[in-house]
């Protein structure tokens, strides 16, 4: 987005020539528009305070510190903290079922919201549609403490409704909820519950914009709707789906800890365990701050690269990049 | 669309199978609310003894009266409105004047505020630094440093920035001409002109100050300053593995599930009385600014 913008209001300022006028043509432009920058002025100071400041705590990660000795106290100790997590065993896995529970909810959840838009735009009933995509779009606006509640609440071995409707259909109980096999399907499923009918609306948007004559055609041709859904609307969408994809494997190592760290237990580590609830329990718990900051750190520069890929990806397949 | 008859019996097979999936759709989406309402409304016993699937069975308010004698819960009830309130307060008055000073044509070195503002979206320090960070400003444990502390979004930016550059110069023009400075322009012109953009950052900021509980519960001690997600969690998703405090309750009328089921009930209900109103920006929003991750 950056890029594309133009500097036209700065094009008469002098970029050659004197130093005085230079600094002329900067005291009469900070005089002219001193409110631009004064309105500015509380987002720059935010962002450098809560943002870029602890950038610059990031260097912990190369310290041994102490939050007596502080950041600028603390002794320098290079790649140590990085050489204790290549040997700690709860890093590799918190790294592996990131990337598998990422893997798992691009090959599970990304296809749903495309298949709701489908079928919504597939109903011409106006009020049904329109009664149908409000309550879809509901669970999204549910906080994550409420989701793992209900959760829980569902799949409690004794009491919980899933259970029970197993045990009348003469299954045996299941406690989800401390099975590590059961971790990653729950966690994925209701995060599809959750998120699937809101994301819905991008490809909503994306098929409004098809262009009607399209159908009419097709429909002279004698298409059925089931070929124009096919042929018609899927395609029409198809770079929406290319750049949402794309944005997706940007955010790929963002799993949504916040809900996984609700819904996990010592006893589903061994799936549900990813790099940010392992930041969370050696930093915030274990006061490990130093190590936590370095897998923090790994965590944001694969993000980074990610991002930095993906959108270089999107630049070439749809000459629309994210930036 | 069109009328019936344009359809093969083929297609009409189609539209009826497909309203069924939908129908099916919604009906799952429901389901989980349905049952947590029944189950709050339930006698414990007949929830611990599995007898409750859709409609409450031994009809109580037991649950309810025990969750709003607590006085924690209203505690916390009030601290989310205050941290919604004034956390989306601090969060316009940053990021619109922000937004604004971006889209200028004459502002110096915007090429590089743009992105100075994007960048955050791309990388970020992390929790532990941003969390130290908080500690050695002295706002952990204190309302104002949640307030503040989360009031800058550089996505809300983004979009407020797009759009008022897509405002055209025509009616900054005429205020320019009856000599109105730039806080005027802003206040007078972009603001009324952009009420969709803005209704939109704002329900970004309300819904997210709302649910928002990971920061609150690592920054925030004391229990007379948590808001409602801090306050759930401890009481539905702590408890979790404690078989023995349900057992503990049988004899009440109430148990822990129907408990946990009326917390929640009571906390979705703001959520339930704003929706409709909020509902027409969905749209818009998603559109200005690509889907908000």
């Amino acid at each position: 987005m950056t890029e594309t913008v133009s500097q036209q209001g700065v094009r008469d300022a002098p970029t050659t020539g004197k130093f005085e006028a230079r600094v002329r043509w900067l005291v009469r432009h900070f005089r002219k528009e001193w409110q631009i920058y004064v309105l500015m002025a509380p987002m720059i100071i935010w962002f450098l305070l809560f943002l870029y400041k602890p950038m610059y705590g990031l260097q912990i990660a190369f310290k041994d510190f102490s939050i007596f000795r502080g950041i600028e106290g603390s002794p320098w100790i290079g790649l140590e903290h990085f050489q204790t997590l290549l040997g700690n065993d709860q890093f590799f896995r918190a790294v592996g079922n990131t990337f598998i529970i990422a893997f798992l909810s691009l090959a599970f959840a990304f296809p749903v919201p495309i298949i709701l838009a489908l079928m919504f735009n597939e109903i011409h009933h106006r009020i049904f549609k329109k009664m149908a995509q409000t309550i879809v779009y509901l669970p999204h606006f549910i906080s994550v403490v409420i989701i793992a509640g209900i959760v829980i609440n569902m799949f409690s071995p004794s009491t919980g409704v899933v259970n029970n409707v197993m045990g009348m259909l003469g299954l045996e109980q299941v406690y989800f909820l401390v099975q590590p096999e059961w971790f990653r399907p729950i966690f994925i499923g209701s995060n599809i519950w959750k998120e699937a009918g809101f994301e819905s609306i991008i490809y909503l948007a994306a098929i409004a914009g098809v262009s009607p004559t399209l159908y009419e055609s097709a429909r002279v041709d004698g298409a059925t709707r089931w070929q124009m859904m096919w042929r018609i609307t899927l395609p029409s969408i198809f770079p929406t789906i290319v750049i949402m994809f794309i944005i997706r494997v940007g955010n790929l190592v963002d799993v949504g800890f916040e809900y996984i760290l609700l819904l996990y237990q010592p006893a589903t580590y061994q799936t549900g365990d990813v790099i940010n609830t392992f930041i969370y329990r050696q930093g915030l718990q274990g006061a490990q701050y130093d190590m936590a900051a370095a897998a923090g750190l790994f965590n944001a520069v694969v993000a980074l690269v990610l991002v930095t890929a993906a959108n270089a990806l999107s630049r070439r397949v749809s000459r629309t990049s994210l930036w | 669309m069109g009328s019936f008859n344009l359809y093969s019996r083929g297609d009409r097979i189609f539209g009826v199978a497909n309203a069924f999936l939908v129908t099916l759709i919604v009906i799952s989406t429901l389901y989980p609310f349905i049952y947590i309402i029944a189950v709050s409304f339930s006698a414990g016993s007949a929830v611990t003894s599995g007898q409750v699937t859709i409609h409450p069975v031994d009809l109580t308010i037991a649950a309810y009266k025990r969750v709003l004698s607590e006085k924690l819960f209203w505690t916390s009830y009030r601290n989310t409105f205050i941290y919604t309130i004034f956390g989306t307060i601090a969060t316009l008055l940053i990021i619109i004047p922000g937004a604004y000073a971006l889209s200028r044509p004459q502002l110096l070195g915007r090429r590089f505020w743009n992105f100075f503002i994007a960048f955050t979206l791309w990388f970020h320090a992390g929790m532990i630094p941003f969390f130290l960070n908080m500690r050695d400003l002295g706002l952990l444990d204190s309302y104002f440093g949640i307030i503040i502390g989360f009031a800058g979004n550089a996505f809300s930016i983004i979009i407020l920035r797009n759009f008022f550059e897509s405002v055209p110069r025509s009616y900054e023009e005429a205020a320019r001409m009856d000599g109105a400075n730039d806080f005027q322009v802003l206040w007078k012109v972009y603001i009324p002109l952009s009420k969709a953009a803005i209704a939109t950052v704002t329900l970004f900021a309300i819904v997210s100050r709302w649910n928002g509980f990971f920061w609150a519960m690592v920054l925030l001690r004391s229990e007379e300053k948590i808001p409602l997600q801090v306050y759930l969690r401890k009481t539905i998703v702590a408890l979790v593995a404690d078989e023995e405090f349900a057992s503990s309750l049988l004899e009440e009328v109430y148990s822990f599930e129907t408990v946990s089921a009326a917390i929640m009930v009571v906390s979705i209900i703001p959520v339930l009385l704003v929706y409709p109103f909020i509902q027409k920006y969905f749209n818009k929003g998603i559109l200005l600014g690509g889907v908000k991750e």
